[in-house]
């Protein structure tokens, strides 16, 4: 029996699967399709301190190995999220899950989070300051080592539970910001967000997506986040929530191996509704696969 | 919602552009009039979302258009060969509110669901009078399946080149219907807006992510709160739609 068990900020995970924010709404759409406690947790939808619709339509535009998204955030705030959604989620879901928290102000920030915070069922902060699809905020605060590590000081000031702080790799050196952002304090670093991308309609001869520029995810970028994992992993020593174009058991183990201690699932579930439980099925074969017998001794195996 | 792989029994062109695919399989999921299934294909990273023209226990019958490479490849793809499809994904239509003699109004490939639609309506009764809109003559199908079910059917062409001259609301306009219920064009929703003296219910189309309803790629505003094309769609209400 191969052991999948993984600890992330003091919380063990059965398992180190966890959907991606933004592809698993609040988890209880997918639980009508399977028992969705086989995960080893979920990061649910970015939430905000007010209500967002989000972005004008099209959102969305296909990609070779992938897909531009510009959803712009839509949520009911944090609020209506306490209020309905986690309520719903609690009938389902029986395990700590991760709150992912999106602002456009230090204030924002400190104002979800702190709700958040006081939440039983919520185990981790996951902290977005790297959203590519809003304007004035976002991903600003995940450009700038400074604003970054400002967000995390103030987000600690005022919770108790693990802070992972989610950046962006549209940047020209996320080491520097992953240092900054533990020495804010930060238990975890998750990454990376989607890259900031574009694709244009040679019939119209336009942005195929409203906003005209998105975040590109899947596949495609999976390289991409298995180097910067590498170099961030070399840098600081807190734990590292891996993501990047992630479908299969392969994709968690390599993640792992560059440095990440768990792995974060996001486009590939919304071409396969399935696939976060498929792999969470798939890793024990591929562990003896490989002769791996304890999952988690393969953090950072690579280096 | 489901996931099956089903087997394509037949993939044929039915007009300019126009294709019917029938496929075999477990087609349980699939509930109502309106639904849509998605559709992965060798290739291409996001499934197709297509409308569900017929079905019954073990068939699947879509009608699709060749707009871009991922229609273009399913124009391509054999019959024997197997497909990875979500079914029974979307509201589809609710048939209660029709009245007596509901109105069907299809626009180029917002025809096809209109087809079982019409037969479940006829077969509750219902006296349905169905108007299928196109551009021009080489660009119709189904007007026979349609009489076939024993519905009155109109057809208009933009260029006259068949039926009435002009646009659906052409024949709309003189018309007596106790409901309608449509799928087309934003420009042939918005005309039926402004002709339509009935209640209604439009089916939308929006690109999508997932279809069911997990990334929010096609929300849209109504009036009773944000909705998803995908899942609380793709048919909204009259009353309810913000234009």
């Amino acid at each position: 029996m191969v052991n999948t068990k993984v600890e992330l900020c003091s919380i063990m995970l059965d398992n180190p699967v966890i959907p991606a924010s933004g592809t698993f709404g609040f988890g209880y759409e997918f639980a009508e399709l399977y028992d969705i406690n086989c995960l080893g947790t979920f990061s649910f939808k970015g939430t905000t301190k007010d209500a967002r619709f989000g972005n004008p339509t099209p959102r969305i535009a296909e990609c070779d190995r992938g897909m531009i998204n510009a959803v712009g955030l839509q949520n009911p705030g944090v609020e209506a999220v306490i209020a309905n959604e986690l309520p719903k989620l609690a009938k389902c879901f029986n395990k700590p899950v991760m709150a992912n928290v999106s602002g456009f102000s230090v204030e924002d920030y400190v104002y979800t989070c702190e709700k958040l915070d006081k939440e039983e069922q919520v185990g981790w902060l996951e902290v977005n300051v790297s959203c590519p699809n809003v304007h004035g905020g976002g991903m600003a605060f995940g450009t700038s080592a400074e604003a970054a590590a400002e967000v995390t000081k103030a987000v600690k000031a005022v919770t108790t539970k693990p802070v992972i702080i989610k950046l962006s790799p549209n940047v020209t050196d996320i080491v520097s910001i992953a240092k900054a952002c533990e020495e804010a304090g930060a238990d975890g670093i998750s990454m990376i967000n989607t890259l900031l991308g574009m694709k244009i309609d040679l019939k119209t001869k336009k942005p195929v997506i409203a906003n005209k520029m998105g975040g590109f995810s899947g596949p495609a970028i999976k390289p991409v986040a298995v180097r910067m994992i590498y170099q961030v992993y070399e840098a600081v020593n807190i734990p590292i929530v891996g993501m990047g174009g992630v479908s299969s058991a392969e994709d968690v183990i390599e993640l792992m191996l560059a440095g990440a201690t768990a792995v974060e699932v996001g486009a590939a579930n919304l071409v396969d509704p399935f696939a976060a439980r498929d792999i969470v099925n798939d890793l024990p074969r591929v562990m003896e696969k490989y002769s791996i017998n304890n999952l988690s001794e393969i953090i950072g195996g690579a280096h | 919602m489901k996931q099956e792989l089903l087997t394509i029994t037949e993939n044929k062109k039915i007009a300019k552009d126009v294709y019917l695919m029938v496929l075999e399989g477990d087609t349980s999921a699939i509930t109502a009039s309106g639904q849509f299934v998605n559709i992965k294909l060798d290739g291409f990273y996001l499934r197709r979302p297509i409308s569900v023209c017929d079905y019954d226990e073990k068939t699947l019958t879509i009608i699709y258009k060749v707009v871009g490479e991922g229609t273009e490849a399913m124009a391509e793809l054999a019959c024997g060969e197997k497909l990875d499809v979500l079914l029974g994904l979307g509201n589809g239509y609710d048939l209660s509110k029709s009245g007596d003699a509901p109105l069907l109004i299809g626009g180029g490939v917002g025809v096809p669901p209109m087809y079982n639609l019409c037969k479940k309506l006829l077969a509750e009764g219902k006296k349905v009078t169905v108007i299928l809109g196109f551009n021009k003559q080489e660009e119709i199908f189904f007007e026979d399946e349609f009489k076939a079910l024993g519905a009155t059917v109109y057809i208009t062409t933009v260029d006259g080149s068949y039926g009435t001259k002009g646009f659906v609301t052409d024949v709309m306009k003189n018309l007596t219907y106790t409901y309608f219920y449509t799928c087309g064009p934003m420009p042939m929703f918005k005309a039926i807006e402004a002709t339509a003296v009935t209640s209604g219910q439009y089916s939308f189309e929006e690109r999508m992510g997932c279809g069911f309803g997990a990334c929010m790629g096609c929300s849209c505003k109504t009036k009773y709160g944000n909705k998803r094309i995908c899942k609380d769609g793709p048919v909204l209400e009259r009353e309810e739609i913000v234009w």
